[in-house]
């Protein structure tokens, strides 16, 4: 029976009083596409830094493919790469021979050109091959960072918010390629502030807020749990009826979202609103999205505050 | 897992080691205009200046004129600021750029880490100390009188110093934290080792606080391969800069393996 891609214990982390991560346990399966989603300071990069052995979690286990992060480094870090999140590059080296020198860390030398030259391909940065790094644009620093983690063929691979800054292109593009890893075996785990690429890529996903996690299941059990109806309403700056207030998920810049359990609570909601004297500028019907379960298990107190700051 | 083959492919140990050394040799290669060809024309300078203006005046050992007596000390002293900056520049400028996530991220042991970074500043010194001393030998036709001691001394001075560069760029975190460092720690330990001058033409307070600068035993003990002469006995001062070496070298070891600023 082949081992977990990776397999989180009981992690806690401190950083001074601050409790970032509350005894975490996270199972990853071989060749699952995974997301890990949460708003800021949730504890998400915490976490990967701590499976890249970045950081040292105060108690608790991390292993990657059954190879402890901490006692048998050196193995875990050999089925480990991780793209990380701000956009670093060594000004001295094209990228070819920054490609060369990340395999040659992990021990492969010329027998893994193909693979370099491969991934080149894949990321569209063949023929920026001998460009030094200080050339490339930002999209294609970002492609070159993606490289660079991929560089010795790692099975488990990390990346962590890797399309934040990217135009809607190159992100169609990362993600093709992406998901052609995962096609050929590789486990991918992935944070992003952009859900709909969580929900259309991840076969699973696991939320954090305030270093735990608060849902972890496939992306579509989350979406049936979380299932009805959205009525978004651009209504400006109100102050709502106490009744209908109470049906709000999210308030920003004057456009109310009003989660509803059937549509009956359409015409209950209009109601509420006209004998507020309250007029309805623009008006949307959604289903449930991977945003509304996101903002329903960690955005509460964003939510009231945003809606609080409309009145 | 169809399409891959990663989990049992064999990879050579001494491939990481041997491409962090080769990409630091690179490093300070590439822009040998300014890690090689300056240092050299600096030493030149203060070997024309001082030689000029001192060569009449002073004689520190008998037969040996002050010109000849200047290049080892002016060797040594490029050798071992050059070892010191290579190290220590690297490792500024990887952390305050980010990149060296890249290598903290790799199966890289801290040995390893630390050996590839201490070659590198090894061979960045030795390569400096080598071009000066080949103009030099245009201005004074200079002899070793034991040749196995300078290269001992170059070895062991660039590898403390290097050692020192790999301390200071684990513990600054800003560039302005470096030059601190070496304005006025390495700057000062340097000029007051007896490059220019013997330590036995100072005041007897000067001479027996010159003998607390580790500094001094590396330009001695290097200038004494030349003529046979010094103000220490060779051994002594083989003692000290091997054993300052191998506390340092604990040391760094020590703060690798722990992870200290670079793994939090």
């Amino acid at each position: 029976m082949s081992q977990p891609a990776i397999t989180i214990n009981g992690i806690h982390k401190h950083f001074g009083t601050l409790h970032a991560l509350k005894g975490i346990d996270l199972t990853i399966e071989p060749g699952e596409f995974f997301a890990l989603l949460g708003p800021n300071g949730a504890g998400k990069s915490t976490l990967i830094n701590i499976l890249a052995g970045l950081i040292a979690p105060d108690s608790g286990s991390v292993s990657v493919m059954g190879c402890d992060v901490g006692s048998q480094y050196q193995q875990a870090r050999q089925l480990l790469g991780v793209v990380p999140q701000e956009l670093v590059f060594d000004p001295f080296f094209n990228v070819r021979e920054m490609l060369r020198f990340q395999a040659g860390y992990f021990g492969r030398g010329s027998e893994n050109d193909a693979w370099v030259d491969e991934i080149l391909e894949g990321l569209g940065l063949a023929d920026k091959a001998n460009t030094n790094m200080r050339r490339l644009s930002g999209g294609m620093k970002r492609r070159a960072l993606i490289a660079q983690a991929l560089a010795h063929k790692p099975p488990v691979i990390v990346l962590d918010e890797p399309t934040a800054g990217v135009d809607v292109e190159l992100r169609q593009m990362l993600w093709e390629f992406i998901k052609k890893l995962n096609r050929d075996g590789h486990t991918i785990i992935l944070t992003t502030h952009y859900l709909e690429e969580a929900e259309t890529l991840c076969s699973r996903v696991g939320m954090m807020k305030h270093g735990q996690i608060v849902a972890l299941d496939s992306t579509a059990n989350l979406l049936n749990k979380f299932s009805g109806k959205h009525l978004r309403l651009t209504l400006g700056n109100v102050l709502l009826p106490a009744n209908v207030e109470a049906l709000v998920r999210h308030a920003e810049d004057g456009v109310y979202t009003f989660a509803l359990d059937d549509m009956a609570q359409i015409e209950f909601v209009l109601s509420g609103l006209r004998s507020a004297n309250i007029k309805v500028l623009d008006m949307q019907l959604n289903e449930a999205d991977l945003e509304d379960v996101f903002l329903s298990l960690v955005g509460n107190s964003a939510q009231t505050n945003s809606a609080k700051g409309a009145k | 897992m169809n399409n891959l083959q990663f989990s049992n492919q064999p990879v050579s140990a001494f491939r990481g080691p041997w491409t962090l050394l080769k990409k630091e040799l690179l490093r300070f290669w590439r822009v040998a205009f300014q890690t090689v060809a300056a240092p050299v024309i600096t030493a030149l300078l203060y070997l024309l200046i001082f030689s000029h203006v001192l060569e009449s005046h002073v004689q520190v050992y008998d037969g040996v004129p002050y010109t000849a007596f200047l290049i080892p000390g002016l060797i040594m002293m490029s050798v071992l600021q050059n070892a010191f900056a290579n190290s220590s520049s690297s490792l500024i400028q990887s952390k305050v750029m980010g990149n060296i996530v890249f290598i903290l991220l790799t199966p890289l042991t801290h040995m390893q880490f630390f050996l590839a970074f201490l070659i590198a500043a090894i061979i960045r010194g030795l390569v400096v100390g080598l071009c000066i001393y080949l103009v030099a030998m245009w201005f004074v036709d200079l002899h070793a009188a034991n040749p196995w001691l300078i290269i001992a001394f170059a070895l062991l001075g660039s590898a403390l110093l290097g050692t020192f560069g790999i301390i200071a760029g684990i513990w600054a975190d800003r560039f302005d934290q470096m030059a601190a460092f070496q304005n006025f720690i390495i700057m000062p330990l340097t000029f007051l080792s007896g490059v220019f001058y013997s330590i036995h033409s100072l005041p007897p307070f000067w001479q027996k606080l010159s003998q607390l600068n580790p500094f001094f035993y590396m330009i001695d003990g290097f200038r004494y391969g030349f003529f046979g002469k010094g103000d220490v006995s060779p051994m002594f001062s083989l003692f000290v800069v091997g054993s300052a070496f191998l506390v340092l070298a604990l040391i760094t070891l020590k703060m690798l393996k722990s992870g200290y600023k670079l793994r939090s």
